[in-house]
């Protein structure tokens, strides 16, 4: 297979949207429409997973590298290597079923059209973030991914929406606009570590490369600071979150779905895929930062969780919990820890998209998510209520389950971090975000017991719309649950491909007398990877 | 003594076809107001029959004119054209769709010759750009007094473009507003014949008189609704504040003669990169007024306080030639002034303009969120815009001077496209400015909605608009010119007004419009308009090399003719 698949799979939604909008109006001519078009994405991710070269899986993959705005030294290049490959998969996977979703949820106000043209947009910006190895490529996908979420929020959101919807795009617009004077100052100061002169580049390969060399501490401590804004915003990380309870809590069941299974993920991929390999000197130093926002953001999300009462929020919540185990695992520097970083994206993808499912379908049902006024779910809905308890034990870290291979090896990981960083501090760390998962027990729990368990309440027990899972929510849910098994049996398959490109890109960190060594070959052991 | 004089003075070298540009918009306003006080009245029949006739008339200009400003053998080359028979009949096919298609858009007899003497204004600027200054360089114009350099073409370019698309605007708007004439798009036509000569001044003086022609007429536009008492208090507002501004502008000049020997740019450059003054404070007052003066007219604060009263007062076409043309010439001549004149003297003046810029970008964003009316919003974040610009000219490098080319042609077709729309829904008399009027726009009229949406997300920065590119070349300019906390001011306030402009795509997608709301008519001149506006805003989005190629190109020097 050439280089031309990475291009199609970005560019085939976004075709399929513009197609779309010279077609008629008709609702269900473009749900199919949209649904097509989102099989072809993912069967051209499937082919990508067939074609991709395992052995390899360090290197960068069917790279494109075209010309674009010469005069700025922006490039249209695309790549993907191990640590990309499997958030495609996710992302490619997660829409159909959105899409098969909206067969029958249409939020109000309707207009059926838009709206499946907006998700077609978002799905180009969020592959193409993925698969962008320029940066100012990145940012244009990432800035893409914004437009539709913010129209998804404000047009078919909650009644709160017109509040939500600014208050996300302006938060992830101000985070974007440090992280573009990061790219603008690394694209004027990067050297070419051997011959000492400016590279003048924004290709990301090169810059990867030079890792920083040439540039002053300072500068380099604080083009990670725009970044780290930048993609901290996205994560969402303390004390950058509160947009994200607005959102999810306003979106529409399938925007908040995107929002938690690829949204989130792609701040976190900004740390792992520039921040730290193109700047290791910085990432050394602002890690301890990271690492206690990130537990912080534990005990936060945790915390968050227990005080509410709407079962939206709740979940949104904890997500702030769950990215906040992402961080600590890639704020420890190790091969270990951003390995289980990553797994820790796609298991929460998975996990967290299937909660708001069900969220979604339960505010379908009884109309509301006030948790204090559901209950007997299993009684009334029982398929329904196994999938939220099932579902809930995934999120709070099960064994046997995704969910906890990125929880526990990423509080492992904290036990030893990276050469040159604190280890007392990450101990500590490592405590605090254990009794997050404590806690994560707590809150999830305690929201099942509270839905799922008892008596049906009195004014939903005899509401003829409160019906069994439908078997369009089966078709659009079992690709989730069987995942959330798979990986959770079988971690392997996901931590072979990302660990030699994990291992790659902090490859540069060795360069540094004290740098981010050395654990890499003994935590791969201890994954029997 | 006649003959003496004429013996001794030698003559000034005019290059008439390297000034064919200019000529065009001021000879243009000439035989406008010739022909229309000539002939008060125009039967229905004659109009009607004259538009379709100026349609073609238009290509033939555009390919005469074009090829005189191009080319020195220009007769040779139009036998030859002639003399191609393909060419020929290409020829005739496109004069007759430019008859055809200035009889579809029903413009009236006034509006198609304003269209006419832009388009030609243009093709001359095109002609001289790749015949003329692609190959030789910048030349002198009228004795040295003006000088042809690839900036100051683009910024014709740039004022002919304007001129067009406010025309076709005008054009219902006048109808509309029972202000149908020549008066109005003639006063257009000086203004952007003193705004392209401003941009090519090599002297002082000229400069200071091609800034008042095209500020007088600007005044009087701003006016010229007779019926709406704010816009009588815009013109005055806008004249009395304009007039105080040029005393300072002309004072200043008066300082830097004093301070330097010489108003000519030229001169002063040369004096002043081979001398170092011992006692510069004569020269530093002469600096500031400068620059006072200059910021008036670009609306920077805090010398901005004219612009919303004014933006919210004139009519609303004419707020788009303002925010355009207008603005693009202000900061054509500060480039020339400050980024190529003063060069030498770049600390003494980068400080002052760095202030200015965070002060203009901080007030343009933080008070445009408080606003009420549409109109005043943009007003406020055409300021912040003039921020932005501000910070490619405090680089004082190439790369901040081709960045403030960028941002100003980006920023002309985003605003006029902005000010188009709102022209269009604010219905007669300019009431419907509010945000109210907004509500629901998206049901109303879906594609005004998002053409208005592609603009202001534009103006926001979003990637994929050529507002984007534009920010991202001045806040490249500024981070190479190692204006770190500039370029992040600059950063936050767009953040800032971000806001704002999310604020009004909200009304119109999420408000409900009263349900006796006026129906909009969208005239088809003001919907080219518009399309055209909003196809260059994202072709340059996506595509933007070809303007960065000739932005980079388009450096001002001060040229003297050996």
């Amino acid at each position: 297979m050439d280089s031309w698949i990475l291009t199609a799979v970005t560019f085939v939604p976004l075709l399929g949207a513009v197609i779309a909008m010279a077609m008629p109006n008709d609702d269900e001519l473009h749900k199919r429409w949209a649904l097509a078009v989102s099989l072809v994405a993912f069967g051209l991710g499937i082919a990508m997973l067939f074609d991709f070269n395992y052995d390899q899986a360090g290197q960068l993959q069917w790279v494109v590298d075209e010309p674009w705005i010469d005069v700025i030294g922006a490039g249209y290049t695309l790549g993907v290597d191990g640590m990309s490959l499997p958030l495609i998969a996710l992302t490619v996977l997660v829409m159909p079923l959105v899409f098969l979703y909206s067969w029958s949820h249409i939020p109000s106000p309707g207009n059926t059209k838009s709206f499946l043209i907006l998700m077609l947009i978002l799905e180009t910006g969020m592959i193409g973030t993925f698969v962008a190895q320029d940066l100012i490529l990145f940012f244009v996908f990432f800035e893409v991914v914004l437009l539709p979420m913010f129209f998804m929020i404000a047009v078919w959101g909650g009644d709160d929406r017109r509040y939500a919807s600014l208050k996300f795009f302006l938060y992830t617009l101000f985070g974007s606009a440090l992280m573009l004077l990061g790219f603008l100052a690394l694209f004027f100061l990067a050297k070419d570590p051997v011959t000492g002169e400016f590279l003048r580049t924004f290709d990301m390969r090169e810059l990867t490369d030079t890792a920083g060399a040439g540039i002053a501490r300072s500068s380099q401590l604080l083009i990670f600071g725009g970044m780290f804004i930048g993609f901290g915003v996205k994560v969402p990380m303390f004390p950058f979150h509160t947009w994200l309870p607005d959102a999810h809590t306003q979106a529409p069941t399938q925007g908040s779905v995107i929002l938690a299974a690829v949204l989130l993920k792609l701040g976190t991929y900004g740390f792992i895929r520039i921040s730290i390999p193109m700047l290791p000197e910085a990432a050394e130093a602002w890690a301890p930062v990271i690492g206690l926002l990130a537990v912080i953001g534990i005990i936060y999300g945790a915390l968050g969780c227990l005080a509410q009462t709407d079962m939206k929020r709740l979940i949104a919540f904890s997500s702030v919990a769950h990215m906040g185990f992402v961080m600590l695992g890639i704020s420890t520097l190790t091969d270990f820890g951003i390995n289980a970083a990553i797994f820790g994206m796609v298991a929460h993808g998975l996990i967290t998209g299937m909660l708001f499912f069900i969220a979604g379908s339960v505010k379908d049902r009884y109309h509301t998510l006030e948790i204090g006024r559901l209950g007997g779910m299993l009684i009334q809905a029982p398929r329904l209520g196994w999938i939220l308890g099932f579902t809930s034990m995934a999120s709070l870290g099960l064994p046997g389950l995704a969910g906890f291979w990125g929880e526990f090896p990423a509080i492992l990981s904290a036990y030893q971090p990276a050469n040159g960083l604190p280890v007392e501090t990450f101990r500590g760390y490592m405590v605090v975000a254990a009794v997050g998962t404590v806690l994560a027990a707590g809150y999830l729990l305690w929201l099942l017991q509270r839905t799922a368990m008892g008596e049906p309440p009195e004014e939903f027990a005899n509401d003829p719309e409160i019906v069994d899972v439908t078997p369009l929510e089966w078709v659009s849910w079992t690709p989730f649950l069987l995942l959330i098994v798979l990986f959770g049996v079988a971690p392997g398959l996901i931590f072979e491909v990302t660990d030699p490109a994990v291992v790659e890109s902090l490859n540069n960190c060795l360069q540094f007398e004290n740098g981010c060594d050395g654990v890499a070959d003994a935590t791969t052991a201890a994954l029997g990877g | 003594m006649i003959a003496q004089l004429d013996s001794t003075v030698a003559r000034p070298e005019i290059t008439w076809d390297g000034l064919l540009p200019i000529l065009t918009l001021g000879v243009g306003a000439l035989l406008l107001v010739l022909f229309r006080s000539l002939m008060k009245q125009l039967p229905k029949a004659a109009a009607d029959q004259a538009v379709p006739v100026i349609g073609g008339v238009t290509v033939i200009a555009m390919w005469v004119v074009g090829g005189f400003a191009g080319t020195d053998v220009p007769l040779a080359g139009l036998r030859d054209g002639l003399g191609d028979p393909v060419f020929f009949l290409g020829l005739l096919i496109m004069v007759g769709l430019g008859g055809w298609f200035a009889q579809y858009l029903r413009l009236s007899v006034d509006a198609a010759l304003t269209v006419m003497i832009g388009l030609t204004s243009l093709a001359a600027t095109w002609g001289v750009w790749t015949d003329r200054y692609e190959i030789d360089g910048a030349f002198g114009l009228v004795g040295d007094q003006l000088g042809a350099d690839g900036f100051s073409l683009v910024i014709t370019g740039v004022i002919a473009s304007a001129i067009v698309l406010v025309a076709l605007l005008l054009d219902d708007y006048l109808e509309r507003e029972g202000m149908a004439g020549a008066d109005m798009y003639v006063l257009m036509l000086f203004s952007g014949a003193g705004g392209a000569v401003m941009a090519s001044a090599n002297d002082l003086i000229v400069l200071f008189l091609a800034l008042e022609t095209l500020s007088i007429a600007v005044y009087v536009m701003a006016a010229m609704h007779m019926r709406r008492s704010e816009s009588q208090e815009a013109g005055l507002k806008y004249f009395v504040l304009g007039a105080f501004s040029s005393a300072f502008l002309l004072y200043g000049i008066a300082l830097t003669y004093g301070a330097v020997g010489s108003t000519n740019l030229i001169v002063i450059a040369d004096f002043l990169e081979q001398n170092r003054l011992v006692e510069d404070g004569l020269l530093m007052a002469g600096m500031a007024m400068l620059l006072v003066g200059l910021g008036f007219k670009v609306a920077a604060a805090p010398f901005h306080a004219w612009t919303p009263d004014v933006y919210q007062g004139a009519p609303t076409p004419v707020v788009a030639f303002m925010a355009s043309a207008v603005k693009a010439a202000g900061f054509a001549a500060l480039v020339r002034v400050f980024v190529t004149t003063f060069a030498d003297h770049a600390d003494d003046w980068q400080p002052a303009v760095y202030a200015l810029a965070i002060l203009t970008l901080v007030v343009g964003s933080f008070m445009a969120i408080v606003q009420r009316d549409a109109k005043r919003m943009l007003a406020y974040s055409s300021i912040s815009h003039a921020g932005f610009i501000l910070v490619g000219v405090q680089a004082a490098s190439n790369e901040g001077v081709s960045s403030v080319l960028f941002y100003a042609v980006a920023y002309t077709f985003l605003v006029i496209g902005s000010f188009g729309v709102l022209s269009i829904v604010s219905g007669e008399g300019d009431r419907g400015t509010s945000l109210d009027h907004l509500d629901g726009l998206s049901t109303r009229r879906p594609a005004l909605a998002l053409a208005l949406t592609v603009f202001l997300l534009a103006q926001a920065g979003v990637p994929l608009t050529s507002g984007f590119v534009a920010k991202f070349a001045v806040i490249g300019a500024a981070v190479e010119a190692r204006s770190y906390w500039l370029a992040i001011a600059a950063m936050v306030t767009a953040v800032v007004s971000a806001f704002l402009y999310l604020r009004i795509i909200l009304s119109m997608y999420l408000g409900q419009a009263e349900d006796d709301a006026p129906t909009i008519r969208v005239p088809r001149a003001a919907g080219l308009a518009i399309i055209v506006a909003l196809v260059i805003t994202v072709g340059f989005g996506l595509v933007p090399g070809e303007l960065d190629d000739i932005t980079r190109d388009a450096i001002p020097v001060l040229i003297a003719a050996g």
